[in-house]
């Protein structure tokens, strides 16, 4: 019987896991892949294992790291929290990895950070998120809130000339956070309360209909008005579908998403939405010699000329580049020789910059805001000049603003307080 | 103490299975204890650790299970929100954890969280004091689930809400808690739940001594809510409760009024699942809301009916088994591990209709009375 | 995509109009103004078009729409303007702006490759839309004119205003000329000569124009503060603003209840599928989630394989879906749920598993990411009853459609032998075997008929909301609700649960938040049990033991 087989095979598998000590292999360098190929978050997390996967594969042809070959470790976490800290566990210890790619949603890396803070890892997370947080193990490559949210608001308050404000998110803590910040950046600016509404839906969320026509008719009391949206993955197909149906165009009232890019709007067809707006540090549009490459690497590598890039991936891309070029600068791959690397240590971005990192495990990036075309791309409309420095503690809110995070001599600490000359609840 | 050897002999007496379960689970913790402690690390006897928590989070699982059992099983309501009581004890042991943080959180607050500092909570919440007391901690990880049980039960035993809508309304229950404690201002720390804890009673939760500790306790707790549940239906209340499930109608002819005993052994099911949250806690580092969600109810479900319904240890070897694979092949064949476990679930049912204790008691060739080792085929219709 | 349909008559309008006019092809300043409009900044295109806005060509308002559709563009090397149309997904047509010759027929990459697109933004978009404005108001057509009477509202320029004026004297129809006097009045109520703007104010009295609200909401505190209480504009001010509240206030119920409605209709087609292999069967289908979603990606397919219709798509789609996840459904009855029958617990597990199967199977085949359904034209945007009560067209099909299909099914039960079978079987399985019915290819049917009408619902959810490996288990616990509440085994209370429950859900929304309004509607359907056990439409007699 098949079940037997089974049967046999787990109680095998079980003893193995008991009694055998992990061999490591000492000729291999290994790269853990830490992202949900199943679940609800698989939808955006599988991308991203191709992307570290390609990186793997690009890096071994080109000679591999420090001599030896890169093997990828790939574990599914299955979009369940607490399983994304049994399997980070289960990498370091049992697989020994020596880095690891993965996370995606905020809950996921909250979940993962004690362990890797324990068992001293390296965890590089490629997406953006809420800040607040500066681990001594953790590499953030995506948007702090003042590389993303900050520039899209001036953006819309300076050149689209918005005076009231939607702040619509998904009920969770990037959503929460952002807007805080938001509502306190756009108070300074002078913006009244009545000109602020904030909403927040629950997961998946796919009735917008009462919420669309509430933004229409907040849209509607004659200031220019714009949406600020931190609505999360799933939700926002049946969110953009609503709007093109309700005709809220994006000359009237335009929205700006974080959370947007090019791979969730190849679930929606984009003809109605043109001209509404994502803030990220990269849009497949760019023009650089260096993108034309990656996604050249990418459609050869996932066989598919469809396949689009986005900005998770090139977050990923910098930091394998990165963690890349401090193995060969450190000469190894213990953790704490690469971390004392990556500091101030450059690689090409993707769009035709560099990105540097700094020590407050932030990258300096510059911002772009795209306007959504109808053939599922963004036009990038406006960019920051120069490159913005990542802030793991914002100065938009009161308890943060004390708050700064640098991992070199003398302060050597995630959450340094600049009044009482403390550090607190580090896990090291 | 002279009394109570005996009584444990005659709870097991008719329970062959259940001996294999203690023995077992006996010499599962001594094996545990020395292969961690005693062997050395270098030893490929040793058991490192991070398997010690795994399997710690197993018995945790396989303790929800048996509580299930005992409502399912024995009581005959398929209970499709067990996930909720697990959840509630979990919080309430997470809540204990959060407190004892105390400045070490990365605002260095004196006592509120991090996630309330960051919210604006001017002062702690109501429903938050007390939680800084382990004992206080421990009456909620009953109290709570205990009574969420007792409200809800009462109001549906009482209307005589049976099968598939009873089911169903259990669903309603935990989905009503997902949703609510996704919520960011209601005080729970929303989606991302409560994490980073440090320690424990004064232990660090890091440290391996810890850690086995607290396997210790979970197998512990799973002994004892073993031979609890066998003791409830080894007793009348329990011959009652079977009787109920084969046919309520009758129990109810006969002049009992059976809202009261189901009422009871749903409450005391609601507090063993509250014990296993607020051990899970501990050994998983986090408690959110997704333990709320109702495919993880339904999940719960399965390992029951894995195991074998209606025999308890069944149900604990279900859980261990089915969460035993999932580790296995999310780590192994993570592109179709998927594939594997959804067909192990349609195979089961269609081959082994008893569940694997059914399956080991066909090939021994060995039936007991129905009334004791299986479900006897009124319940089957049910 | 969908908008290819109205690229190539737009396209054809326009290629008519180009051989119609003089060959002799724009003038100098017209040419000038290209210039500036491929330089990449923003503020150099808008001087292009204010340029050729002014101008007064024949050819500036082609030049100037097809820019605002994201038609035009120009060659990277020698700078010249095109225009593109794209004749399938895959084929442009490029045609010459000045001559309107066909040049040639590129692929989307060579497109890319050769000509870029003038790119324009949401300030640019607006510009457009006011020059545009001025420009037809003349308009043959009454459409056009309608909208550009509206996008004149929005900006409120005097110039505009001031042709508006000369323009209402010729309009005919009755429409345009009302939404012209509102215009009018909207730009007069902020006048200084205080009988003018009396006069605009009455006429604003009780228009359902947003513009109309925020002027006299500005009217109102800026005259309190200038002249006080009572005097007569303020006054007027205030009777015209609460004609407009009252109106609004009822329009805003009525657009609740169409939203409680068609959230209802989705419930409904979600539910009703589950109403039959449940109720009926007594089968726990936990895969039925993945039934909508099998239906949902059904349509994708379908939409892929005739690219050139998808206007028609849905038509195909439907019936496809049906046969597609019914056979599916009587694959699993016949191989599965059939040897469980007698232990209906035990469904839930082996259905349970084929979903998780069925999820990782969709995830192998389409990816895990989501897929594209394209809304026909017929299907997007909205019917707009006045300014501020508007009906998207997908969610009145859908409430249509779910009705349709429960009048269908009702019909099938009612009057078909087949139902006459099911209802036996359901009601007493023994006895209907005694009298010959053959009860395991009634549960077939009936299972794959279930299956099926999941298909069609995921056929409708397909236009509201994601098509991926996702979607089923986010209906799957609303559908048990919805069955549950009404009352199992009765179609009629599936029917008045999934409306009941939508438009409760509707109208707690918008006073205590989405997620709020969930839980309420969750606790009701709680306690509601504990007094109903049976639902709303209990089944009366020996079925119901079962």
């Amino acid at each position: 019987m098949k079940f037997k087989k089974w049967g046999i095979h787990g109680i095998c598998a079980l003893l193995g896991m008991l009694l055998l000590q992990p061999v490591n292999s000492a000729d291999k360098i290994k790269v853990g892949v830490l992202h949900s190929l199943s679940g609800t978050m698989a939808i955006s997390e599988t991308t991203l294992k191709d992307t570290v996967l390609m990186m793997v594969e690009e890096q071994n042809k080109a000679g591999g790291l420090l001599g030896k070959e890169l093997e990828a470790v790939v574990v599914d976490p299955a979009s369940n929290w607490p399983l994304f800290a049994e399997k980070m566990r289960e990498l370091i210890e049992v697989h020994d990895v020596d880095v690891i790619f993965g996370c995606w949603t905020s809950v996921s890396r909250k979940s993962v950070l004690p362990v890797v803070e324990e068992l001293n890892g390296l965890l590089f997370y490629p997406v953006q998120y809420e800040g607040e947080e500066s681990s001594k193990n953790v590499f953030y490559t995506g948007a702090a809130p003042n590389q993303q949210a900050i520039p899209a608001v001036d953006y819309l308050m300076n050149d689209v000339g918005a005076e009231r404000w939607v702040l619509a998110g998904t009920d969770y803590v990037y959503p929460r956070t952002t807007n805080k910040i938001l509502e306190a950046y756009l108070k300074q600016k002078g913006v009244a309360d009545k000109d602020i509404m904030i909403n927040y839906t629950p997961f998946g969320h796919s009735d917008w209909q009462t919420i669309v026509s509430d933004i229409k008719a907040f849209g509607s009391a004659g200031k220019k008005t714009a949406v600020v949206s931190t609505i999360n993955g799933d939700a926002n197909v049946p969110f953009y579908k609503e709007l093109g149906n309700q005709g809220l165009s994006a000359e009237d009232i335009p929205v700006v998403a974080f959370s947007v890019g090019e791979e969730e709007l190849l679930g929606i067809d984009t003809g109605p939405l043109v001209g509404h707006l994502a803030a990220w540090n990269y849009f497949m549009s760019a023009e650089s010699e260096e993108n034309d490459k990656f996604i050249e690497a990418w459609h050869a590598f996932i066989g598919n000329e469809d396949r689009v890039t986005n900005d998770p991936m090139e977050a990923t891309y910098i930091g394998f580049k990165m963690w890349a070029a401090a193995v060969e600068k450190a000469g190894t791959t213990d953790v704490d020789a690469v971390r004392l690397a990556m500091y101030g240590l450059e690689v090409p971005n993707l769009t035709g910059g560099v990105a540097v990192m700094n020590t407050n495990h932030h990258l300096s990036k510059p911002v772009l805001i795209g306007e959504v075309q109808d053939d599922g791309q963004f036009e990038i409309v406006w960019s920051t000049d120069d490159v913005v420095k990542g802030d793991a503690w914002t100065d938009w809110l009161p308890e943060s603003s004390k708050i700064v995070a640098n991992w070199t001599a003398p302060v050597n600490c995630g959450n340094f307080n600049t009044e009482t000359k403390e550090c607190s609840g580090q896990n090291y | 103490m002279m009394k109570y050897k005996p009584f444990i002999f005659r709870l097991l007496e008719t329970d062959q299975g259940g001996r294999y379960f203690m023995s077992i689970l006996l010499a599962l913790i001594v094996l545990v204890l020395v292969c961690n402690l005693v062997v050395p690390e270098s030893s490929s006897f040793h058991i490192p650790t991070y398997a010690v928590t795994l399997i710690g989070k197993y018995l945790t699982y396989a303790l929800l299970a048996i509580s299930l059992d005992l409502v399912w099983g024995y009581l005959g309501i398929l209970s499709l929100g067990h996930g909720a009581f697990f959840g509630l004890g979990g919080y309430a042991m997470g809540m204990y954890l959060m407190r004892q943080i105390g400045d070490r959180g990365v605002y260095g607050h004196p006592v509120l969280p991090d996630f309330m500092v960051f919210l604006d909570y001017e002062v702690l919440p109501w429903f938050w004091y007390g939680f800084d007391h382990f004992w206080f901690a421990v009456l909620m990880v009953l109290l709570v689930p205990g009574m969420l049980a007792f409200v809800f039960g009462w109001l549906a035993f009482r209307s005589r809400v049976t099968g598939v809508y009873l089911s169903i309304i259990t669903q309603a229950l935990t989905y009503a808690l997902m949703l609510a404690f996704f919520q960011n201002n209601l005080g729970f720390g929303g989606n991302n739940g409560l994490t980073d804890f440090k320690d424990i009673l004064g232990f660090d939760l890091r440290s391996d001594k810890t850690r086995v500790a607290l396997f210790v306790c979970s197998a512990l707790a799973l002994l004892l809510g073993y031979l609890a549940c066998r003791f409830i239906v080894l007793s009348r209340l329990g011959s009652l409760i079977m009787a109920i499930r084969d046919s309520e109608g009758r129990v109810r002819a006969l002049g009992y009024r059976d809202e009261y005993y189901k009422l009871f052994v749903f409450v005391v099911a609601a507090m063993l699942a509250g014990i296993a949250g607020a051990l899970y806690v501990p050994q998983v580092g986090i408690i959110n809301p997704g333990e709320f969600s109702p495919i993880n109810s339904i999940e719960m479900v399965i390992w029951v009916a894995m195991g074998g319904r209606g025999t308890l240890y069944g149900a604990a070897l279900g859980a261990v088994a089915v969460n035993f694979a999932k580790t296995y092949f999310t780590a192994v064949a993570p592109e179709v591990w998927l594939f594997i476990l959804g067909g192990l679930f349609v195979g089961v049912t269609l081959f082994l209709p008893r569940g694997i204790v059914g399956a080991v008691q066909n090939i021994r060739g060995m039936y007991r009375n129905s009334s004791e080792a299986g479900i006897s085929q009124e319940a089957a219709r049910k | 995509m969908k908008r290819i349909l109205v690229l190539v008559v737009f396209a054809s309008i326009i290629l008519h109009g180009l051989h119609a006019a003089d060959d002799a092809g724009l003038d100098d300043s017209l040419q000038s103004s290209f210039g500036l409009l491929v330089s990449k900044s923003f503020s150099d295109k808008a001087a292009a078009i204010r340029d050729i806005a002014a101008s007064g060509n024949p050819h500036s308002i082609r030049v100037l729409s097809s820019l605002l559709d994201g038609n035009l563009y120009f060659h990277k090397k020698n700078q010249s303007m095109i225009l593109v149309s794209a004749t399938t997904t895959k084929e442009y047509e490029i045609f010459d702006l000045l001559t309107g010759k066909l040049i040639e027929t590129r692929s989307k990459k060579e497109l890319r490759k050769r000509y870029k697109k003038v790119v324009i933004n949401n300030k640019l978009r607006g510009l457009l839309n006011e020059k545009l404005a001025t420009l037809t108001i003349f308009s043959e057509d009454k459409s056009t004119r309608l909208t550009s009477v509206r996008n004149i509202l929005k900006t409120l320029n005097p110039s505009a205003v001031k042709l508006l004026r000369d323009a209402i004297t010729q309009e005919t129809d009755q429409d345009v000329k009302e939404l012209m006097r509102i215009c009018i009045a909207v730009f007069d109520a902020r006048s200084e000569i205080p009988e003018i703007q009396l006069a605009a104010i009455n006429t604003l009295s009780g228009s359902l124009y947003p513009e109309a609200r925020t002027v006299l909401e500005q009217l109102k505190t800026t005259q309190f503060d200038r002249t006080g209480a009572d005097s007569p504009l303020l006054q007027a001010v205030n009777s015209s603003l609460q004609a407009i509240e009252l109106k609004a206030g009822v329009y805003k119920q009525v657009e609740n209840i169409f939203f409680g409605l068609s959230l209802g209709s989705v419930l409904l087609l979600a539910a009703v599928g589950l109403a039959i292999t449940f109720g009926v069967m007594g089968v726990i289908n936990m895969a039925h989630g993945e039934m909508l979603m099998l239906g949902a990606y059904t349509t994708f397919v379908v939409q892929q394989l005739m690219p050139n219709s998808i206007e028609y798509s849905l038509f195909v789609a439907i019936p496809a879906a049906f046969v597609v996840t019914g056979l599916a459904g009587i694959g699993i009855e016949r191989g599965i749920i059939r040897y469980l029958y007698g232990r209906p617990l035990e469904t839930l597990l082996a259905t349970f598993g084929l979903s998780l199967v069925l999820q990782q199977l969709v995830r192998s085949v389409f990816s895990p990411l989501n897929r594209s359904v394209v809304t026909p034209q017929w299907m997007s945007g909205s019917f707009e009853f006045n300014p501020v009560l508007s009906l998207t067209y997908n969610r009145m099909y859908i409430v249509v459609f779910a009705l349709l299909v429960l009048f269908g099914l009702l019909w099938l039960l009612k009057k078909t032998s087949f139902g006459l079978q099911l209802r036996a079987v359901t009601q007493n399985r023994v006895m209907a075997k005694a009298m010959g019915i053959r009860t395991d290819r009634v549960d077939a049917l009936a299972f794959g008929l279930g299956s099926g009408i999941a298909g069609i619902g995921g056929v409708a959810l397909s236009q509201l909301t994601n098509v991926g490996p996702n979607l089923g288990q986010a209906y799957i616990v609303d559908s048990f609700m919805v069955v549950v509440f009404g009352g199992v085994g009765n179609l009629w209370g599936t029917f008045f649960g999934a409306m009941i429950l939508g438009i409760a859900n509707k109208f707690l929304e918008p006073v205590m938040g989405a997620v709020f309004a969930k839980i309420l509607v969750l606790v009701f359907i709680i306690l509601f049990i504990q007094k109903y056990p049976r639902g709303m439409f209990a089944l009366k007699g020996r079925a119901a033991e079962g």
